[in-house]
């Protein structure tokens, strides 16, 4: 698979340069590229997903490490490795339920799903169950309520099923190339998340913008763009209040683009946030990571505006798509919580080098750039996903919803399942 | 800085304009332009742009003297009707070449031009077209690409190729191409200046690299003592181990490196695999891999020790050495382009660049090994004096105190300089009106005449030399006329002016002889004067300045006025009328001025009666 191998190095590259901007672009790109490594995975009989498990990490090792910043990488990674689980794991319980059948009644065709709990295979599918899925409160109902209306859920597996079972006499080997179909369409499924959750984020606008209210914002994000505009369009009045985001002054480009959907937008230096708070009754922003805790990491200068909303009482809404969702904790060394850009964003590099100029030795200025703020949950009233609002402390179960708990260290080459 | 802007307006004006074969990056910067030289160490540059097509027409690395004049082709101002002139470096240059230019423009435009003049600095990035590498097989002598290529390209406008610029602004983009050059590029890079090329970001190596507060890049497994010291930005590469009490600050580091206790360590760029045991001190050196430098040697600031150099014990290296294990070459090789080339290529292994820009022969000064100390080895390279200059500018060492109080009093001299001459308006803008200036501005059209004139000389004697037909020169002195803007008379005078000259210039012994040339000119080139003496006016300006000439810049003439004039009239160069006049004008005027007119009053009465 060399041209795979190209693929990943260009992908590299790309991240190492810093020129994959913006965590929605590199999910999708790292998806579609994992996708790519898949289908090439030349799978062996045994063990398929172990082999496929392997690759995909080895790979997620390399584009981790090429930005690590950029979490977005690590979280659809452990996605992917999540899903080759789970895929595994409903085939498995299939064939089970498949020998179990052979087993109870020889060589009939006809054997209809209902008859799926009643097979003594049912425990193991329900074992499998369990461990494929969290322990939600959802899931612990549905476990208890009527096992006869357990009929696997995932839609993808469950019209697989069928197939696979009459496939599944004839050889096995046929089941390895199974599982990477139903891997690559469950990625697939997954590009299809990304590309659409703003969509999905901004059909939930209209809860949560009333009629005549103040919107603040900071910098630019394409999530709060659709997100108001989602409002506007559903005839809500309402004021944003636009901070620039220096040094990049996203801001500005965003205020524009609000301006041209005729939203009554005002411009405001970052340095006036805490004397507009008191006029504005939510604070709608971006987020370029979410972390296991309900912290965020965020464009720099949101930190500052989070404790003005806190002072003020005003509500903190994050947008986040459910891809920025990272299960590590940002106490964990392995996450970089911070990116020192080039301080030409500050200054410009002419003006400054006669006052850095260590030939000389009369200067010795020095300018940082850090690209993000950690807001700590506490300051984060609510957050809005693709899959609905949720408060900080709940994020640790939707990202116990995602990612599989073995998968969470990329670095270390733990046993993997199976 | 990203190549891509500027890559992809080169493809277009290959596409518009197939001569166009290189584009050249440059940065505008404002700064103080002697800091940016001390910045880089490089030389002055001076450029001249096109703003409106960014083609490049006039480069020139280094001025002529160092307060030379700069010659700016007329033919050059002629075609771009505006020109964009960039220099990056001393003040009193720029003055010159504005002050040549402004005499140029005066005479020679009646367009507008704009002089936008900015500091500017040559990145040498260069976009090049496969003609280029042609250029450079067709021209093998070309061995430097700014002072060779980029030179000859411009003059030579027989293949018509053109050299495109693109201008960067806020971008990070330098070359390093000298030790001073080499320091300041690295801190920019430790600065994070050129993100997202930084260490911690593009770890070229295997290892990753962290940067910690205050500019500190640690690669993870380095071995370091509790109690050394690491200051701001500073790079530590992997696998090194550092002593007790070790201080390190403002330096890079690189891999495998032992260092031990006690050594200081400042404002040095330390290569791989390098040992420095315990006790020394080292200040802006640059060791190459390999090296030992034992117990208690001090690096004194702009060392420079090349790959397995052993510096004894207690040795101290004195300020901006050289030191390689290979001899220095006792002869410096006629052919010093090329050592520039290898120089680049390995830095400070082989050849001591500042020697070959002074290019002088150096003097042999073979030291034995055993001057690094006790079981040192290398040669010490010596310098010529007059490469001292050079040493501070180029060395990685800070430059010293003095040097810059030197450098900036000379800065403040110059800029006095320029103000107390109001010629230039202090916006850098100089805007000639000259379509309106012939009659409010009388020493500019004086100017221009005095220009006219000189050109039309050149022009007739040119004619007289090359054997030009008449009529082509008439051709060319209505050119003239039209580019001066002048009248038909004073075409006349000019021409008449230049025809007088060249009867002067010929070599003659007495009067007659004079005499004798005056008519043999005349005879050859009465057709073209004729042709500009239409009209009575016009053969009085004639006149007028033969006189001019008698009084002032040819008073062989004056003896022969009369003689001279008679020929005239016989020749119908001149009519009766046009004398006449001429002593009618003449009536009121001073008695000094009446010389000629008494001189004359014989010839003038003689036409009368023949009237």
């Amino acid at each position: 698979m060399p041209d795979v191998q190209g693929l990943v190095n260009e992908f590299v590259n790309l991240l190492k340069k810093r020129e994959i901007e913006g965590s929605q672009a590199t999910a999708k790109q790292t998806a579609e590229l994992l996708r790519s490594v898949i289908s090439h995975q030349r799978v062996p009989h045994a063990n398929q997903a172990t082999a496929l498990i392997n690759a995909v990490r080895a790979v997620g090792e390399q584009i981790i490490d090429a930005n690590p910043i950029e979490l977005a990488v690590g979280n659809i990674v452990r996605r992917v490795l999540y899903i080759i689980r789970e895929e595994h794991l409903s085939l498995v319980t299939d064939a089970m339920a498949g020998y179990g059948m052979s087993a109870a009644s020889d060589e009939e065709d006809d054997v209809e799903r209902d008859d799926y709990p009643a097979l003594s295979a049912a425990a193991v599918a329900a074992a499998a169950r369990r461990t494929l899925r969290p322990p939600s409160l959802h899931t612990l109902l549905e476990d208890v309520t009527d096992s006869a209306a357990l009929t696997p859920i995932p839609s993808s597996a469950g019209d697989s099923e069928g197939k696979s079972r009459s496939v599944e006499k004839g050889e096995k080997g046929t089941r390895g190339r199974k599982l990477k179909h139903d891997v690559i369409e469950a990625v697939n499924e997954l590009i299809q998340d990304i590309t659409s959750f703003h969509e999905q984020i901004a059909e939930q606008a209209v809860e949560h913008i009333h009629q005549n209210e103040v919107i603040l914002t900071l910098g630019s994000s394409k999530t709060v763009f659709e997100f108001l505009c989602a409002a506007k369009e559903k005839k809500r009045s309402f004021r944003v209040f636009v901070a620039e985001g220096a040094p990049r002054y996203q801001g500005h480009i965003l205020a524009k683009e609000l301006a041209a959907r005729g939203l009554q937008t005002t411009v405001i230096a970052d340095s006036a946030t805490f004397a507009m708070i008191s006029r504005v009754n939510m604070v709608i922003v971006g987020a370029h990571a979410v972390m296991a805790n309900g912290g965020v990491i965020a464009p720099i200068g949101l930190h500052m505006v989070a404790l003005a909303a806190h002072r003020h009482a005003v509500p903190f809404v994050v947008l986040a798509g459910s891809h920025k969702l990272c299960p590590l904790y940002p106490h964990n060394p392995q996450v970089l919580l911070n990116e020192l850009r080039s301080p030409s964003e500050l200054l410009d590099f002419g003006e400054f080098s006669d006052l850095m100029d260590s030939a000389t030795g009369v200067g010795s200025l020095h300018v940082v750039n850090p690209a993000f703020d950690y807001v700590p949950p506490n300051l984060v009233s609510l957050f809005i996903t693709d899959t609905g609002g949720h408060n900080p402390s709940y994020m640790y179960r939707l990202i116990a919803d995602y990612y599989s708990a073995d998968d969470l260290v990329m670095k270390q080459k733990p046993t993997t399942g199976n | 800085m990203s190549l891509t802007q500027a890559l992809l307006e080169h493809k277009e004006r290959r596409k518009k304009n197939s001569n166009a074969v290189m584009t050249m990056v440059i940065k505008r910067s404002k700064p103080n332009p002697a800091i940016h030289q001390s910045r880089l160490g490089t030389d002055e540059l001076f450029m001249a742009i096109d703003p409106d097509t960014k083609q490049l027409v006039y480069y020139e690395d280094r001025a002529d003297q160092s307060r030379g004049i700069l010659h700016l082709d007329k033919s050059l101002l002629v075609d771009n009707p505006s020109l964009s002139l960039h220099h990056d470096k001393q003040v009193e240059l720029l003055y010159f070449g504005v002050m040549s230019l402004a005499c140029d423009n005066l005479i020679n435009f009646l367009e507008l031009i704009r002089l936008a003049i900015s500091y500017l600095q040559d990145c040498y990035i260069d976009i090049c077209s496969p003609e280029v590498l042609s250029l450079f097989t067709d021209n093998f002598d070309y061995q430097h690409l700014r002072r060779h290529f980029v030179k000859g390209l411009l003059v030579d406008d027989i293949m018509g190729y053109k050299i495109f610029v693109h201008e960067i602004h806020s971008d990070y983009a330098a070359r390093v191409d000298n030790f001073r050059s080499y320091d300041t590029v690295s801190k920019d890079i430790i600065h994070r200046w050129t993100y997202p090329l930084v260490p911690d970001v593009m770890n070229f190596g295997k290892t990753a690299t962290k940067l910690e507060r205050q500019g500190m890049y640690r690669a993870l497994e380095i071995s370091q003592s509790q109690s050394a010291v690491i200051g701001p930005f500073t790079v530590i590469g992997s696998g090194t181990k550092i002593g007790n009490n070790t201080k390190i600050s403002n330096s890079v580091i690189g891999e495998g490196c032992k260092i031990g206790s006690n050594v200081i360590i400042e404002g040095c760029y330390i290569w791989d695999n390098i040992s420095i045991e315990d006790g020394c001190k080292l200040q802006h050196a640059i060791v190459c891999d390999g090296v030992i430098i034992k117990s208690g040697a001090v690096l004194e600031p702009g060392v420079i020790l090349s790959f397995k150099v052993v510096v004894g014990p207690e040795f101290i290296v004195p300020p901006y050495s050289k030191v390689s294990l290979l001899q220095q070459p006792i002869e410096e090789d006629s052919d010093e382009e090329l050592e520039y080339a290898d120089s680049t290529s390995v830095m400070g292994s082989q050849v001591d660049k500042s020697d070959e820009i002074t290019s002088k022969v150096l003097e042999t000064h073979f030291t034995p090994a055993s001057e690094l100390g006790m079981g040192g080895a290398g040669h010490v390279w010596s310098t010529c004096e007059s490469g001292h200059e050079e040493e501070w500018r180029h060395s990685v060492a800070p430059i010293p105190k003095d040097k810059i109080m030197e450098a900036i009093k000379t800065m403040e001299d110059d800029l006095g300089f320029i103000h107390d001459d109001s010629f230039l308006p202090p916006s850098g803008e100089l805007i000639p009106n000259s379509n309106d200036s012939d009659d409010d501005d009388h020493e500019d059209s004086r100017d221009d005449s005095y220009y006219f004139e000189k050109e039309v000389e050149a022009t007739f004697l040119r004619a007289v030399h090359e054997n030009i037909q008449e009529s082509h020169l008439i051709l060319e002195i209505n050119s003239l006329k039209l580019s001066y803007n002048k009248l038909t008379s004073d075409c006349a005078g000019a021409l008449f002016y230049a025809m007088m000259k060249c009867a002067l210039d010929i070599p003659h012994s007495s009067a007659d002889g004079l005499l004798q040339n005056v008519q043999v000119v005349f005879t050859k080139w009465k057709k073209a004067l004729t042709s500009y003496l239409n009209d009575k006016d016009e053969q009085i300006e004639v006149i007028l300045k033969f006189e001019e000439m008698c009084l002032e810049s040819a008073k062989e003439f004056a003896p022969l006025f009369t003689t001279i004039l008679h020929q005239l009239y016989n020749d119908d160069v001149v009519e009766e009328n046009a004398i006449l006049s001429w002593e009618d004008e003449k009536k009121d005027a001073d008695e000094a001025d009446k010389v000629f007119v008494k001189q004359a009053q014989k010839l003038i009465q003689w036409t009368l009666m023949d009237e």
